[in-house]
């Protein structure tokens, strides 16, 4: 085989390593009232992400539940748009609950 | 917030101090270890060893894949299998030890009895093979070991029931990742349907010897199961994951005992040497070292 042919080969190879797309993965703790981005992985479809995450992300009994999603199912803000998209709400004090007294027994603000 | 035990920073106690919390139990707690009356104490020892060396002897050859799977998340799946069976040879060890009187510990039973007085089934010890023979041999592995575990939680022994409660739990996660790879490999592209069934077939030999029971479990009444009566609910399961993967099922002679015996009564494959050559060399160079 020609080193052309070698190289074209291992090219093919490559490719098909790193064909498993890669997902975003949420959980939510037994304490948790909603799903946290813990981390990434590979899988080949939704179903091995799932027991991927499972296996990646849960060891530690972390979790009652999990969701994943395909990366670039994720539309996400730009860096650049940071002032235009965030400064705006940072001097609207009167959007916090901070006028009134939250009674001790109300769990999860 | 200072730990000197390792074990205590991860207790209900310090939860809080997780952010997700650990929420761990003991599978044991509350369960009572008295040998029950009538139960004659060294088969109930000899018991706990075939079911507790086939979990170590297994979790050996999956800590093998380590550094070595073809994926990094599958590597750590494979780790986490691993380290479930390692849970359950260490109660089951534990158990035996109790049992028989000789008051040995996991460690002891483990680490320095010889090749012969090990009582897995010879299908544990077999070199791991390619990935296809290493899930052939984890379907069928947890495929029957669920079906004992389904009915050893109705054991008169309570601690047989309470391990084997815990160990469905994990050994049903087990089987469906190892059919999941299976169906993958089995239904994927020609290659890996000719290396799953390539691997399938490798496997079988040693399938015969899962449902041939010993003398001890046919003593244990209403202690032990008897194997004789899984064989049509593994071939059930069995049956139909083969069915989704679209491949056959093998035909093979069980492999053959010799004079009579095979791996329930210590009478192992050549392999077997080696796998606890390399697993117990660092406890028996340092004999009694802690960590």
């Amino acid at each position: 085989m020609s080193s052309a042919g070698k190289a074209s080969e291992q090219a093919t190879t490559e490719k098909v390593r790193h064909e498993w797309p890669l997902y975003e993965v949420f959980v939510r703790s037994k304490r948790g009232l909603n799903h946290v981005h813990v981390g990434s992985l590979h899988a080949a479809d939704d179903e091995m992400a799932l027991r991927h995450a499972r296996d990646l992300y849960t060891r530690r009994n972390e979790g009652v539940s999990i969701w994943v999603v395909k990366a670039e199912h994720i539309a996400a803000s730009s860096p650049d748009e940071k002032d235009p998209f965030f400064a705006p709400s940072a001097d609207k004090v009167y959007r916090h609950p901070t006028f009134y007294d939250i009674p001790e027994n109300v769990p999860h603000m | 917030m200072a730990f000197d035990n390792a074990y205590e920073a991860i207790t209900e106690e310090n939860d809080a101090r997780w952010a997700y919390g650990t929420g761990f139990t003991d599978p044991l707690a509350g369960v009572d270890t008295t040998v029950p009356a009538d139960v004659d104490g060294g088969d109930l020892a000899t018991y706990c060893l075939m079911l507790g060396d086939d979990a170590l002897i297994l979790s050996q050859r999956m800590q093998q894949w380590c550094t070595r799977a073809p994926e990094l998340e599958d590597e750590m799946a494979l780790a986490n299998i691993g380290l479930d069976l390692l849970g359950q040879a260490r109660m089951l060890l534990t158990r035996a030890g109790k049992a028989d009187g000789s008051d040995r510990t996991e460690d002891e039973l483990a680490f320095f009895r010889p090749e012969h007085e090990f009582r897995n089934v010879r299908l544990v010890e077999a070199p791991n093979g390619d990935f296809a023979f290493s899930m052939a041999r984890l379907l069928v592995f947890a495929t029957w070991r669920l079906v004992q575990f389904q009915r050893l939680v109705d054991s008169i022994d309570p601690v047989l029931s309470a391990i084997a409660a815990k160990g469905v739990k994990e050994v049903t996660y087990h089987r469906d990742y190892a059919a999941q790879w299976v169906i993958r490999l089995g239904d994927g592209t020609e290659v890996s349907h000719e290396r799953m069934q390539a691997g399938l077939d490798a496997v079988w030999p040693l399938v015969g010897e899962l449902f041939e029971p010993h003398p001890v479990e046919l003593r244990l009444d209403r202690v032990a199961v008897d194997v004789r009566e899984l064989r049509a609910e593994f071939d059930e399961v069995i049956d139909e994951v083969l069915a989704t993967a679209g491949l056959t099922k093998p035909e093979a002679a069980p492999m053959a005992r010799i004079g009579g015996k095979a791996g329930r009564d210590g009478v192992h494959t050549e392999a077997m040497g080696y796998l606890l050559a390399e697993m117990q060399s660092v406890a028996r160079a340092h004999p009694g070292a802690t960590w």
